[in-house]
């Protein structure tokens, strides 16, 4: 039992969990969106800041959840940051694929050492009421870089 | 029922949980490869072989549709139905069966009150009275019924404990007041409210009561008329029974003056291109083929808690409150929500700042089942200042050893958050 829970709350988890990075707003953010787990009540709202250059320059978020929503959340910030807007989009895909199976496998060469640090969230494929945990930062981001203002867990 | 389905009864007055327990298949499965500890009974309890044979008893030997054929399968199929029925009249003590309409849950029984005795008889200004610890079910088509006619929605808070303020409900009060509805045993907390008085201080102002007993039927024997209850509402599934179901209670005045709610076959006396009559109670109120095996597996269920009794019932789960609520208050940094002095078999908590969906994914591991969230019921978590709780809920078949389990498990969750 422990076994399976450690391949879930993997350290590097319970860390972001508990002092999640990039915990903030960000002022001069050129695009924002909330997103929502209706099914928890879980709320996020995560900020970017995109260059002219396409490159995400800062990303940050607020909000409430469980340790999985608030971790990957965390290193999402971490993980996107000066990636261009294609890049972050591979990436939501690759944790799209990765976290409930579905979509496209995503190439992670290109991902270089960050592959390694996504794969800390694949424990969710195990407990699937949790999938939505992990993603609904993604999504949001996506909403975020797309002008979109509202994401769900449930879309 | 001709299926012989019966519960053995116990030749002394021993509480024989084993025994009972063997009369629900599911317990005996295993949960992530342990014994299954379900204590989530608050959002669905799960389902006795005597409910399960009743349904399947009627698909195989006595289906056709209810109150039409005049052949003699569609005769039994609606005793059996009507059957149901008056064993959910007796189960409430209702003067008759006719005050009883089978829905498709509590939350349509609601909205039935709601848009029928609520548009026909509120107006604009009038005012109906709720409280904070209500299921959205009793928020929610209250709000929505304020909007569309212009009404006034006010809510009895609740005290620390999770006790409903009577002295601010009796402020509250006035000639305005044209309905109260409130719960009878709150979901998120286990409160009992007490009910009988809050009807009585509404009658004396002429307001109507609604009571919504989803939480309360299930845990002690409840009589309508002794509570002097206008409507009383409760769903299937939590007592045992399947979902699908439900009940509304109305006292045969007040139904037979509200106008129907959907309109279709089975409602109607007559119908010309002109206009249509309605039925007679209590088909007035139930339009189009009801939810036959459902109201028939209902009957079954109220069958075998009354067998049972509820008040053993009732004893059980004080039981198993008194000794879980001493076993979880030994866990370090856990906190009870919903403290009332009179409550249900239902403890609702947080640990330290451990996310409830966080410690539920950690207990499932270990066979436990509880609810994780807001339960539907964002009034209360917002009255503690919390985002949701983790939420034990006990039924008739739960034993100390689950409460156990539970606390050991969530020993397992401070470990890995503490």
């Amino acid at each position: 039992m422990l076994d399976e829970l450690r391949e879930l709350y993997q350290e590097v988890i319970l860390d972001h969990g508990k002092n999640p990075r990039n915990f903030r707003d960000v002022e001069d953010a050129t695009s924002q969106a909330h997103g929502s787990n209706p099914l928890c009540g879980d709320q996020l709202v995560v900020y970017v800041k995109v260059g002219d250059d396409d490159i995400i320059q800062d990303v940050s978020f607020v909000g409430k959840g469980c340790a999985i929503s608030m971790a990957s959340a965390s290193m999402m910030t971490e993980l996107v940051r000066g990636k261009t807007i294609d890049g972050a989009n591979h990436m939501f895909d690759h944790v799209h694929h990765m976290c409930t199976g579905e979509g496209e496998d995503v190439d992670v060469t290109e991902f270089g050492e960050d592959a390694d640090r996504i794969g800390v969230l694949s424990g969710v494929r195990e407990f699937p009421v949790r999938v939505k945990c992990a993603t609904l930062a993604w999504h949001t981001l996506k909403a975020a870089m797309e002008g979109k203002e509202e994401a769900s867990s449930e879309a | 029922m001709s299926d012989g389905a019966t519960v053995t009864k116990d030749s002394t007055d021993i509480y024989d949980v084993e025994r009972y327990r063997r009369d629900f298949p599911i317990l005996s499965k295993p949960m992530n490869g342990k014994p299954l500890v379900f204590l989530d009974s608050a959002a669905s309890a799960q389902k006795p072989r005597q409910v399960i044979d009743a349904m399947r008893y009627v698909y195989e030997n006595e289906y056709a549709n209810v109150h039409r054929g005049a052949y003699a399968l569609s005769a039994d199929t609606t005793t059996a139905y009507e059957g149901a029925r008056t064993k959910v009249r007796d189960f409430l003590n209702a003067a008759h069966s006719r005050e009883i309409i089978f829905t498709k849950n509590a939350t349509e029984s609601i909205n039935l009150v709601a848009n029928t005795f609520g548009r026909d008889s509120l107006k604009a200004g009038d005012e109906i009275i709720i409280s904070t610890m209500e299921h959205h079910s009793n928020i929610v088509p209250w709000q929505m019924l304020r909007d569309q006619m212009g009404l006034v929605l006010k809510a009895v808070p609740i005290t620390d404990d999770g006790e409903f303020m009577m002295a601010e409900y009796e402020k509250m009060l006035s000639s305005k007041t044209k309905l109260v509805a409130i719960t009878h045993t709150s979901n998120a907390l286990g409160t009992v409210t007490p009910a009988a008085e809050i009807v009585e201080k509404a009658h004396a102002v002429g307001a109507k009561v609604l009571l919504d007993g989803s939480q309360a039927v299930v845990h002690m024997p409840v009589d309508v008329q002794a509570l002097d209850a206008d409507f009383y509402v409760f769903t299937g599934h939590k007592l045992y029974g399947p979902s699908g179901v439900g009940v509304l209670y109305g006292k045969e005045t007040l139904l037979d003056a509200m106008p129907p709610f959907m309109g279709g076959g089975e409602m109607i006396a007559q119908v010309t291109l002109e206009k249509s009559t309605w039925a007679a109670l209590p088909n007035k109120f139930e339009a189009g083929t009801p939810m036959i095996a459902q109201a028939i597996g209902l009957g079954a269920a109220v069958d075998y808690v009354t067998e049972i009794g509820m008040d053993r019932i009732r004893a059980h789960e004080q039981d198993l409150l008194t000794y879980a609520t001493q076993r979880l208050s030994a866990v370090e940094g856990l906190k009870i929500l919903g403290t009332a002095p009179v409550k249900a078999a239902v403890i609702s908590f947080t640990l330290g700042d451990i996310h409830p969906h966080d410690i539920s994914s950690i207990i499932d591991r270990a066979g436990v089942a509880c609810r994780a969230g807001h339960h539907c019921a964002q009034l209360v978590m917002d009255r503690f200042g919390v985002v949701g709780t983790t939420r034990a809920s006990f039924g008739l078949y739960n034993t100390r050893a689950e409460a156990d389990a539970l606390a050991e498990a969530l020993e397992t969750a401070r470990e890995f958050f503490g």
